[in-house]
């Protein structure tokens, strides 16, 4: 548990504190601008608490002042119950994985090399360290034949994954993240933050995680705290709780719009009747599928999995790959709410496709028939029942 | 062409004098410039001082230099180590400012995470600074590897031998074909120093050659 009590941080004190070997410090004219104010907050053991808010407001400050790259003006920190001030700073910082934006890999050592050098620094022989390298580079999902190349010959999202990778190779019990995801793509980021909640389900660590992405931080974050301008913690909540609730018009205009449709994320699908639909394998010929006798026809694989709709008019020969409607989403029995309603809006047909765990068609579902799923989650809400840990990601 | 072949041992000899006026300075002056370049890259207000005075140092002339040593370090003014000690200060004076640039171009996340990781003080200079500096380090050497090449050659207007001498001596013989000669060597051993600072840049940097690989 990191532990934040009353923690202030102004720069252009006498002592600034600041790690960066002077470069900033002694610059900002503007003397005493207060980065965080009294900020009290506890990230809990074995979970992600993520700190958002604009740019500017404390974020980077706050994150840096666990490992005491940034000294706090008043207020203690402690981690796990330990004063970090009292701490020998060199222990603490290794106790502890940093990832920041750009990665920030050595740029003369390889891969492998990279991922071992704080197991290095604490003395961990060199073929273990290896070892344990390696493995972790499997983890983060890079193959491991790149572990003999040099951070320059890696893509912006692989030199991301090595930067976890050296974050975690000591096992640290904290880990503190910087933006991590942010300058890579769109697609890159989602896969990326797809992998991180994998690795953080196997691996429980306590994280602080720093975006000024609120999408973000409601998908990756057990608590988010949103920070204002001037380092002010606005609001301390689940993300559910932050989308449902927002404390004031600052959190309310941060979170966003369509708060009430992502609000559906955080709510598991509950059992609805889902109806049957007739199915055509991939391959069926056109006389299969007009004999299902509707517009819009279900394609199945071999394995039973829905592939996409197909539109009995187009289909002259037989049901190919390439006549499949790519647009419709494919909702889990056990995801969210949010999910099966994107089903039925995105399908051509109007029936929301649903699969089971084990990916196999279950029966499809209209909007009209989620809506009232949506409804009676609202009165349960209201009347006090709030879904706790109906978290589905 | 009958000349320098007929004189080959007396260029030799003086080619590695020469090599050795110049080269060990290289030496010694890299020695002294990467913890000045080191404190000027930590700390603001060295580095300003630092880089002036050495800077400053360059500018004195070298004969004055050469002239002067000897009543400063109490040795006779044909001893040689005048010559080196001159020598070592130009490359200081080369020298300081480019470690410090070097030490201070590393990517501020690399020196975030390096800190991250709790290398502190010297051990990020070894591990991380010093290691990425090389090449602009390299660059510097380049240039006082040269600048020392052509200044030592000064040093034989006070007698001391190395292939200065050819052109003072042809020079004053009315000789060209000597003068030429002497040229022609300094030239000669200023691409060895440079090829022998490239090549050994090259086995410490293979990271640089990374991308095109
Ligand atoms: N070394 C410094 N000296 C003076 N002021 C600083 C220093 N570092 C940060 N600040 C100021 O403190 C405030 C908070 O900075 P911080 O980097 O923590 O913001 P942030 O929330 O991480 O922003 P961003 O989202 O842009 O990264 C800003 O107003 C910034 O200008
Ligand atoms: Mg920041």
């Amino acid at each position: 548990m990191i532990r934040f009590e009353g923690v202030t941080k102004r720069y252009g004190d006498a002592d600034s504190g600041s790690a960066d070997g002077g470069s900033r410090a002694g610059g900002g004219g503007d003397q005493g601008a207060v980065a965080v104010d009294n900020l009290t907050l506890e990230a809990p053991t074995g979970q992600i608490t993520v700190l958002v808010g604009p740019s500017g407001c404390g974020k980077t400050t706050t994150l840096r002042m666990v490992n005491r790259m940034i000294t706090p003006t008043s207020g203690t920190i402690s981690v796990n119950g330990r004063d970090t001030a009292s701490m020998d700073v060199a222990e603490l910082r290794r106790g502890m994985g940093y990832v920041i934006q750009h990665a920030g890999l050595f740029p003369h050592r390889t891969v492998v090399d990279n991922v071992m050098t704080v197991p290095r620094l604490l003395g961990v022989d060199k073929r273990q360290a290896r070892a344990r390298a390696m493995e972790l580079i499997e983890r983060v999902g890079l193959d491991p034949a790149m572990a003999r190349r040099y951070p320059a010959q890696l893509s912006g999202g692989q030199q991301q994954r090595v930067g976890v990778a050296r974050a975690l190779a000591a096992d640290p019990p904290v880990m503190l993240m910087d933006e991590p995801f942010s300058a890579v793509d769109p697609v890159v980021r989602e896969q990326l933050q797809n992998e991180f909640l994998r690795l953080q389900s196997e691996l429980g660590k306590t994280i602080l995680f720093v975006t000024h992405d609120i999408d973000e931080a409601v998908k990756l974050g057990d608590q988010v705290a949103v920070l204002r301008v001037g380092g002010v913690l606005a609001q301390l909540a689940p993300p559910a709780t932050l989308l449902a609730d927002p404390v004031d018009d600052f959190v309310a205009g941060f979170v966003g719009r369509d708060r009430g449709y992502r609000a559906l994320s955080f709510a598991a699908a509950p059992e609805l009747s889902l109806t049957d639909e007739p199915t055509v394998r991939l391959g069926a010929t056109a006389e299969q599928v007009r004999a299902v006798g509707s517009p819009w026809v279900l394609a199945v694989g071999d394995a039973g999995e829905p592939v996409g709709w197909v539109r009995a008019a187009a289909v002259d020969h037989e049901v190919t790959r390439d006549l499949l409607h790519r647009g419709g989403t494919v909702a889990s029995t056990s995801g969210s709410l949010r999910a099966l309603l994107d089903a039925a809006l995105s399908s051509p047909s109007g029936r929301g496709v649903v699969a089971g765990d084990d990916g196999r068609l279950v029966g499809t579902i209209t909007a009209a028939e989620v809506v009232p799923a949506i409804e009676a989650r609202r009165t349960a809400t209201t009347a006090g029942e709030v879904p706790e840990g109906a978290s589905t990601r | 062409m009958s000349w320098a072949l007929d004189h080959l041992s007396e260029i030799l000899t003086r080619a590695g004098q020469h090599a050795w006026l110049a080269g060990l300075p290289l030496v010694l002056g890299l020695v002294v410039a990467l913890p000045l370049g080191w404190l000027a890259s930590r700390t603001s207000w060295l580095r300003a001082s630092l880089l002036t005075t050495t800077g400053l140092l360059y500018t004195i002339p070298s004969l004055a230099l050469f002239i002067l040593l000897p009543s400063i370090l109490g040795t006779k003014i044909l001893d040689p180590v005048n010559v080196i000690v001159a020598m070592t200060i130009y490359t200081v004076a080369l020298l300081t400012r480019t470690v410090a640039d070097g030490l201070s171009s590393v990517d501020p996340s690399t020196r975030q995470a390096a800190i991250a990781m709790g290398y502190g003080g010297f051990a990020r200079f070894r591990a991380v600074d010093l290691p990425l500096a090389v090449p602009v380090i390299a660059a510097g050497l380049r240039v006082a590897a040269v600048s020392n090449v052509s200044i030592v050659s000064v040093a034989s207007l006070i007698g001391i031998s190395q292939l200065g001498y050819f052109l003072t001596d042809g020079y004053a013989r009315s000789f060209p074909t000597e003068v030429w000669v002497g040229i022609i060597a300094c030239l000669l051993l200023a691409l060895v120093f440079d090829l022998v600072i490239q090549v050994i840049s090259r086995a410490l940097t293979p990271w640089t050659r990374a991308v095109a690989a």
